[in-house]
């Protein structure tokens, strides 16, 4: 019966395609469906409301993103980070300047360590906003959305405020930070901090506590912590699987060792844990922000490297040499010894992994990113094989997928 | 820089089971990387999964060295172990003319979609993969985008017919 695919330029195997649509139907959801969070196509095979398989398909929004880092310099290559994973833009940042970094040898000012923990957990809280907000939505809960994005919008504007872009802030550079937190931005963020509890309190009351969201989501996409494993999950969907790994724990980076959070695990490994995982990551990652506010001395924010790092502006007007060192950092940009290395961060959204390829030049060899979403979404069938059409939909709300990051 | 003592234990480890396995061990900037001839991929994989805790392939991915180069290309396997937190670098050597290697999508799941990540990219193909086809260009996309002597802007624009 079996056409198994021999010619690997056939595409989807469906084998004994004509007598199973009998009794079973192909429906193709997306790449338009609200539900899919960008342009996500999968090929569901029913019987009835019942996924017989699903195959993802994905690839609509590659842009080549890891063929342009090999034709820019290293600190071009920053910008392009942003646009992959757009909820994340300073998790990409961070990893992409920690492999030039590593490759470098650069040892990071103690005041930019805290500053780069402070925007990426801020910026953990936003992406996470987004996906409850979102997540919701598909599911059928409206207001949350709402309650959600007003809050983002508050870690937005502390974004701004210290880098100029809400979206794409491009604030951390290989060496250091583009430039120092602007004046007041410590009562605005302890201003935001105060807020947040009582925020998340209102997303628990919307819908921890309800019945139907409960419903909705208890028991549904389970996969196990063997399989979770298996399939290369991360974040908070291995976490939601009872796994406690969290790269800030096992291999830390930027002094995550010296605070003090937990990594929040759940062990059913449905949609509800990974919802209750992410809800609990919220709440530490918001203790993590108090303690870097209280770790913040006045101190220098780049690194002791004038060939690699930009001098500041009043060097420049006084000094010849930084005024050399700035010309040859922009019009040529700065060698990096060759060598390769694999850089693994916590993103908001499991591990993201940056590997880096130098053979010598102003420009790197290769550029690799491991996006979180890219893996965890390969593991969709078998979260959603055996579950109805709509489950689906709350499925891929819980993977936490952003299509930016998985196309590149 | 971080000690790499344990992770080199790794490596004697596997050279002391089978010295045709380690072609090379390179221990630079606080990580390892164990080069390995293609042929012993899967018995690799297969023992440092199951004897010593590797149990997540974290990434996999190709690299062009350049037309020039000979082996041409290279195939990267990051793993990490959610027992001991450690992480190792597999590195295979590849040449243009016979650019193939046996999957290790039945030891790790995940390396389904990086293996047909890099077929798509660079062509090096999977033997044995269950479903290789290509998964971020289109199907009838011509050559490989990411070996060096792909042009950044392709060869003519690209139309969806």
């Amino acid at each position: 019966m079996s056409t198994a695919v021999e010619n690997i330029s056939t595409g989807v195997e469906f084998e004994a395609l004509d007598s199973a649509l009998e009794s079973q139907m192909i429906l193709s959801m997306g790449p338009q469906h609200p539900s899919t969070h960008g342009v996500l196509r999968l090929d569901l095979r029913l019987d009835g409301e019942l996924i017989v398989k699903a195959i993802p398909d994905i690839g609509y929004l590659h842009t080549g993103m890891e063929k342009l880092f090999e034709y820019k310099k290293y600190q071009q290559g920053i910008v392009i980070t942003d646009r992959m994973d757009y909820l994340n833009p300073l998790g990409n940042n961070l990893a992409y300047v920690m492999a030039g970094e590593k490759l470098l040898q650069l040892e990071i000012p103690e005041r930019a360590q805290v500053i780069r923990v402070l925007f990426c957990e801020l910026q953990r809280i936003a992406s996470h906003l987004v996906w409850l907000g979102t997540h919701a939505l598909d599911i059928g809960a409206m207001s949350p959305f709402f309650y959600c994005f007003r809050h983002r919008e508050k870690i937005l504007n502390l974004i701004e405020a210290a880098s100029g872009g809400r979206m794409t802030p491009s604030y951390f550079r290989i060496g250091g930070l583009m430039m120092d937190l602007p004046a007041g931005f410590d009562r605005r963020c302890r201003q935001f901090l105060d807020d947040f509890p009582e925020a998340m309190q209102t997303f628990e009351s919307l819908l921890t506590g309800n019945t139907l969201w409960q419903s909705r989501t208890e028991g549904i996409g389970i996969i196990s912590a063997e399989d979770a494993i298996n399939w290369g999950l991360t974040g908070p969907c291995l976490r939601g699987s009872g796994v406690n790994i969290d790269v800030r724990r096992a291999n830390p980076y930027c002094g995550y060792e010296t605070y003090d959070f937990e990594v929040p695990t759940q062990p059913d490994g449905d949609v509800w844990s990974r919802f209750k995982v992410r809800m609990r990551e919220m709440a530490e990652s918001h203790k993590i922000c108090r303690q870097a506010l209280e770790r913040l001395r006045p101190g220098p924010i780049k690194a002791d490297a004038p060939k690699v790092v930009l001098p500041d502006r009043d060097d420049m007007r006084k000094h010849m040499d930084s005024l050399i060192h700035h010309f040859l950092i922009v019009a040529e940009g700065f060698n990096v010894p060759p060598g390769e290395v694999y850089m693994p961060i916590e993103a908001s959204k499991g591990e993201l992994g940056v590997y880096m390829r130098s053979n010598g030049g102003p420009k790197p060899d290769r550029v690799h990113f491991r996006g979180p979403s890219f893996v965890n979404l390969q593991a969709l069938p078998v979260m959603s094989e055996g579950e109805m059409v709509a489950d689906v939909v709350a499925i891929i709300g819980s993977l936490d997928i952003v299509l930016g990051e998985i196309d590149r | 820089m971080a000690d790499t003592t344990a992770l080199l234990e790794f490596a004697n480890k596997l050279k002391a089971k089978n010295a045709a396995w380690v072609a090379e061990v390179i221990d630079a900037l606080g990580e390892v990387s164990i080069v390995i001839p293609r042929e012993t991929i899967v018995d690799v994989c297969i023992e440092l999964k199951d004897e010593h805790q590797f149990d997540l392939l974290a990434d996999l991915c190709g690299a062009d060295r350049g037309p020039e180069e000979d082996p041409r290309f290279v195939v990267n396997y990051h793993l990490f172990s959610t027992k001991h937190f450690g992480r190792l670098r597999l590195k295979v050597r590849v040449g243009e003319d016979d650019a193939k290697i046996h999957t290790v999508s039945h030891i790790w799941r995940t390396a389904d979609w990086h293996e047909r990540e890099t077929y798509d990219l660079f062509g090096i193909v999977f033997e044995n993969h269950p479903d290789l086809r290509r998964i971020l260009l289109p199907s009838d996309f011509d050559g490989y985008a990411l070996r060096k002597d792909y042009p950044l802007r392709g060869y003519e624009p690209y139309s969806m017919n």
